[in-house]
C-alpha cells in the first residue's frame, strides 16, 4: 500500500513508576512498553498479538492517547500528538476511537442506548443531518441492532449485543482509525464470529483503519493484514499475515504458533513437534538483559544475553528482532556458544508420541 | 414421551456392575471400563423469574483411561453438569434428578456425607480460576497436605512428603521451597499446576477439569494440556474436560459431547464429531471458529441469533430458532417435538429432526466446502 501512514509510532515508551514508602519515592518502573515503532497505513488492519503482560493493551491506550507516553513519538496524519493535552486531543477524538474488551464495564448502566451511542455527537458538537436520534438509529441498524431499542438500557442486552453497542458508539462519527482492544475475547464462539464479520463489513463500508489487539492467534490471523508480535514491551516481529504464519522468523513467534491448539484431532497424531517454552514470561519490572526472550529461547547464545537485537528487515516487509532467526540467515553466525542453562533443542521441542 | 434417551439400557447397563470393576485400584486390566455413568441427569434451579433448566436430561459414560470433552457455550449447562456430578449443588436450591454412577455407587440418591467421602478421593476437580479456588491465607503446601489428610489417616510428615512429591510431579521447580509459598506468589500457570497437584494428591480415578486453561496464555496452556495428558497416562484415570474451545478438545479429548441449552445435541468420538459432525449446531461452532492452520480470508459462518434463556427454552428442538435448516423437516416437528438422541454411526449420537440422508447431503454439499 502506498501513501503516507495514517499513524506513525516511533520509539514509544511507557514506564509506570513503582512508588514505595511514606515519601512515595520511585523505586522502580514497570516497563510496559519499551521502545515500539511501527506505521499503520490507511485502510489496513494491523493486528497486535502477545501474551498477557506484553504491553499490547498499554500500547493501544498510548496511541489513542488515553495514557501519556513516557517517551517516543506518536504521529497521526503527520501531526505530532504525543503530548497533546486532553483539550487539544478532543477534536482528534472524532478520528481516533476505541473499542473495549469488556462489554459489561464499558457501557454506563444508567444511560440508555440512545444516550450512549449519541454521546460522541454531543461531545463533539456535531449535528448530523436529520438529527442525532436518526443518526444513532441508523448506526444501531448498521451494527445489527434493532433501532427501536433506542430507549433500552445496557442490562437488557446480551454480551454480543453490548459489544455491538460499543462498536456503534466508536463508529458513530465515522472515525479514521479504530483501536480495538480484545474486541471479541469476552464473547462466545458463535457470537465472536458475528462480531468479527461485523468489523469486517464496517471496514469495507466506511473505509476504516483498524489496530486490533488480541491474544488469540487464530482471530488475529483472520482479521489482520499485517501483524506485530509483542514480547515484554517490545515488538519482536512485524510482517504481513501470510509470511508471519507460514515462515515465522522469531523463535518466540514460532513457539506461539506451535502452541495454539488446532481443532482437528487428526493433526494431534500427525504433528511431529511442538515447541514447549519453559517457564513464564519474566517480570516487566526487571526484564532480562539483551534479547528479552533469551531466558526462554532454545537458540540463545552469549550475544543474546548481552546485546539487544534491533528490529530489522530480513525479508521484504518482514522485520524481526533476533540474532538467530528461523527462516532467515543467522545474524550472529560467529556466536555459537549456547548460554548456560539453555536446554538442547531436543529438550525443548516436544516430540509427540 | 419417554424422557430417556434412546441408547439408555442398550449400551452399558446403568446400575451396579458385577465383576472386575468391583475391586478398588487402577490397573491396566481396568482400562476402558466405564467408571462414570450419567443417566438422564436433570438439574433445575428455582428462581424468582421461573425455573431455570440448566441441565435437562443428559446421559453419558466416561471410561478409565479416556478423556471426555464437554463442549458448549456459556449457559449451555456444562459446568452445572460437572458440579452436579461432584455433588456440589446445594440441595435446597437445586432440583436434581437422574442417576450418577461412580464406579458402583449411585451418587444422587446417596447421603451428602457419602458423596463428600468420594469427593477428593475417587473424583476430583480442577477449576477455571486457580486464584479463587485456592485459599489466599494458607500456603499451597498446607492446602495440599490437608487435602491428603482428609482422606488418609497419616501423620503430617508423611502427608508433606506426599505433597512435595505431587508438586514435583506437576512440574513446579524447587518444590521444597515453593511448598511454603502463598497462592499470590505463584504465576497463573504455576497456580494451575498447584491445583492439579491438589486434585491428584489422592489418586482420584475421575478427574474433572472445568475450563482448565481458559485463564492461561497460549504457551502455558500447551504446558498444562500436556501435563494433564501425561498424568492421565500415568494414573489411567477417567478425565472430563469442560471447555468452550474446540481447539483444546481436539488436542486432548478421545470422546466428545456437545451441549446446547442444557441438552446433549451430539456425542461421539472426537474423530467422528470433527470429521463428520451431525448436528447443525456443531456445524455452526466449526464455522464460527477462525482457524490458525488455514489462511482463510473468507468470512466466518456464524450462528445467527443468541443462545436461549434457560427459563424459556424454545419448544421442540432448542436450537430451532437459530438453525438454518429448521424448516427442512416437514410437519413442523422441529418446533413442537423435542428430538431424541439417535445413533447415526457406531457410538455416534445426535439429537436432530433432519433425516439422515438430508443431513449428510447438507453437510457434504453446503457446509463442509465452506469450512
Amino acid at each position: 500500500m502506498a501513501g503516507e501512514p495514517l499513524l506513525k509510532v516511533d520509539g514509544l515508551v511507557k514506564h509506570f513508576p513503582i512508588k514505595k514508602g511514606v515519601l512515595q519515592r520511585t523505586v522502580g518502573a514497570v516497563q510496559a512498553v519499551d521502545g515500539v515503532s511501527f506505521d499503520v497505513r490507511p485502510g489496513e488492519t494491523l493486528g497486535v498479538v502477545g501474551e498477557s503482560g506484553c504491553g499490547k493493551s498499554t500500547m493501544g491506550r498510548l496511541i489513542t492517547r488515553l495514557l501519556e507516553p513516557t517517551g517516543g513519538r506518536v504521529e497521526f496524519e503527520g501531526r505530532d500528538i504525543t503530548h497533546l493535552s486532553v483539550g487539544q486531543m478532543r477534536p482528534l477524538r472524532k478520528d481516533v476511537q476505541m473499542i473495549f474488551q469488556d462489554p459489561y464495564s464499558s457501557l454506563n448502566p444508567r444511560h440508555t442506548i440512545g444516550t450512549i451511542v449519541g454521546a460522541p455527537f454531543r461531545l463533539q458538537g456535531v449535528t448530523p443531518v436529520g438529527g442525532v436520534k436518526k443518526a444513532v438509529q441508523e448506526m444501531l441498524e448498521r451494527v445489527g441492532l434493532n433501532p427501536e431499542h433506542y430507549n433500552r438500557y445496557p442490562h437488557e442486552f446480551s454480551g454480543g449485543q453490548r459489544q455491538r453497542i460499543g462498536i456503534a458508539r466508536a463508529l458513530a462519527l465515522k472515525p479514521r482509525l479504530v483501536v480495538a482492544d480484545e474486541p471479541v475475547s469476552a464473547l462466545d464462539v458463535s457470537i465472536q464470529a458475528q462480531v468479527v464479520n461485523l468489523l469486517d463489513d464496517l471496514q469495507d463500508e466506511l473505509g476504516l483503519t483498524y489496530v486490533i489487539i488480541a491474544h488469540d492467534l487464530s482471530v488475529i490471523r483472520h482479521v489482520s493484514d499485517r501483524i506485530a508480535v509483542m514480547y515484554l514491551g517490545k515488538i519482536v516481529e512485524l510482517a504481513d499475515r501470510k509470511p508471519l504464519y507460514e515462515t515465522p522468523m522469531h523463535p518466540y513467534t514460532k513457539a506461539l504458533l506451535s502452541a495454539v491448539p488446532v481443532p482437528d484431532p487428526k493433526r494431534r497424531a500427525a504433528r511431529t513437534s511442538r515447541i514447549l517454552l519453559r517457564g513464564d514470561v519474566p517480570s516487566p519490572i526487571s526484564p532480562p538483559s539483551g534479547c528479552r526472550f533469551h531466558t526462554r529461547c532454545w537458540k540463545a547464545t552469549t550475544v543474546c544475553e548481552t546485546t539487544e537485537p534491533p528490529l530489522i528487515e530480513l525479508a521484504p516487509a518482514h522485520r524481526v528482532a533476533c540474532h538467530h532467526p528461523e527462516n532467515a540467515p543467522d545474524q550472529a553466525p560467529a556466536d555459537t556458544q549456547p548460554l548456560a542453562g539453555t536446554p538442547a533443542e531436543d529438550q525443548v521441542v516436544h516430540q509427540s508420541e | 414421551m419417554s424422557e430417556l434417551e434412546s441408547e439408555v439400557g442398550r449400551s452399558s447397563v446403568p446400575g451396579p456392575r458385577t465383576g472386575a470393576a468391583g475391586t478398588a485400584g487402577t490397573s491396566a486390566a481396568l482400562e476402558g471400563e466405564v467408571f462414570l455413568s450419567v443417566r438422564d441427569l436433570r438439574i433445575h434451579f428455582d428462581t424468582d423469574d421461573g425455573l431455570v433448566r440448566s441441565v435437562d436430561g443428559i446421559s453419558f459414560d466416561v471410561r478409565r483411561g479416556r478423556t471426555l470433552g464437554i463442549v458448549g457455550e456459556s449457559g449451555s449447562g456444562k459446568s452445572v453438569t460437572s458440579l452436579g456430578i461432584m455433588g456440589l449443588h446445594r440441595s435446597h436450591s437445586a432440583r436434581i434428578s437422574g442417576e450418577v454412577w461412580l464406579d458402583d455407587d449411585e451418587l444422587i440418591a446417596s447421603s451428602e456425607d457419602f458423596v463428600r467421602r468420594q469427593r477428593g478421593r475417587k473424583m476430583a476437580m480442577i477449576f477455571q480460576d486457580p486464584l479463587s479456588a485456592l485459599h489466599p491465607y494458607f500456603t499451597v503446601g498446607a492446602q495440599i497436605t490437608e487435602a491428603y489428610r482428609v482422606h488418609h489417616p497419616v501423620s503430617k510428615k508423611i502427608a508433606k512428603a506426599r505433597a512435595l512429591d505431587m508438586l514435583d510431579r506437576v512440574g513446579i521447580p524447587e518444590p521444597a521451597k515453593r511448598y511454603s509459598g502463598y497462592p499470590h506468589e505463584f504465576s497463573g500457570g504455576m497456580r494451575q499446576r498447584v491445583m492439579i497437584a491438589m486434585a491428584l494428591v489422592n489418586n482420584p480415578e475421575l478427574l474433572i477439569a472445568d475450563e482448565p486453561t481458559t485463564a492461561l496464555d497460549v504457551t502455558v496452556q500447551a504446558q498444562i494440556l500436556d501435563l494433564i495428558r501425561d498424568l492421565q497416562k500415568e494414573f489411567g484415570s477417567a478425565v472430563i474436560v469442560i471447555t468452550h474451545d474446540l481447539g483444546v478438545v481436539a488436542e486432548i479429548a478421545d470422546d466428545l459431547l456437545v451441549m446446547y441449552a442444557g441438552r446433549c445435541v451430539e456425542r461421539g468420538t472426537a474423530e467422528q464429531v470433527f470429521e463428520a459432525p451431525q448436528h447443525p449446531y456443531t456445524w455452526g461452532l466449526l464455522g464460527s471458529m477462525p482457524r490458525i492452520d488455514r489462511d482463510q480470508t473468507e468470512r466466518l459462518i456464524p450462528v445467527r441469533g443468541t443462545p436461549p434463556s434457560l427459563i424459556n427454552v424454545p419448544a421442540g428442538c432448542a436450537f430451532h430458532p437459530r438453525c438454518p435448516h429448521a424448516d427442512v423437516p416437514q410437519d413442523d416437528k422441529t418446533r413442537t417435538l423435542r428430538p431424541e438422541l439417535r445413533e447415526v454411526g457406531s457410538g455416534h449420537f445426535t439429537a436432530c429432526h433432519l433425516a439422515q440422508e438430508e443431513r449428510t447431503r447438507i453437510w457434504t454439499e453446503e457446509v463442509e466446502p465452506k469450512l
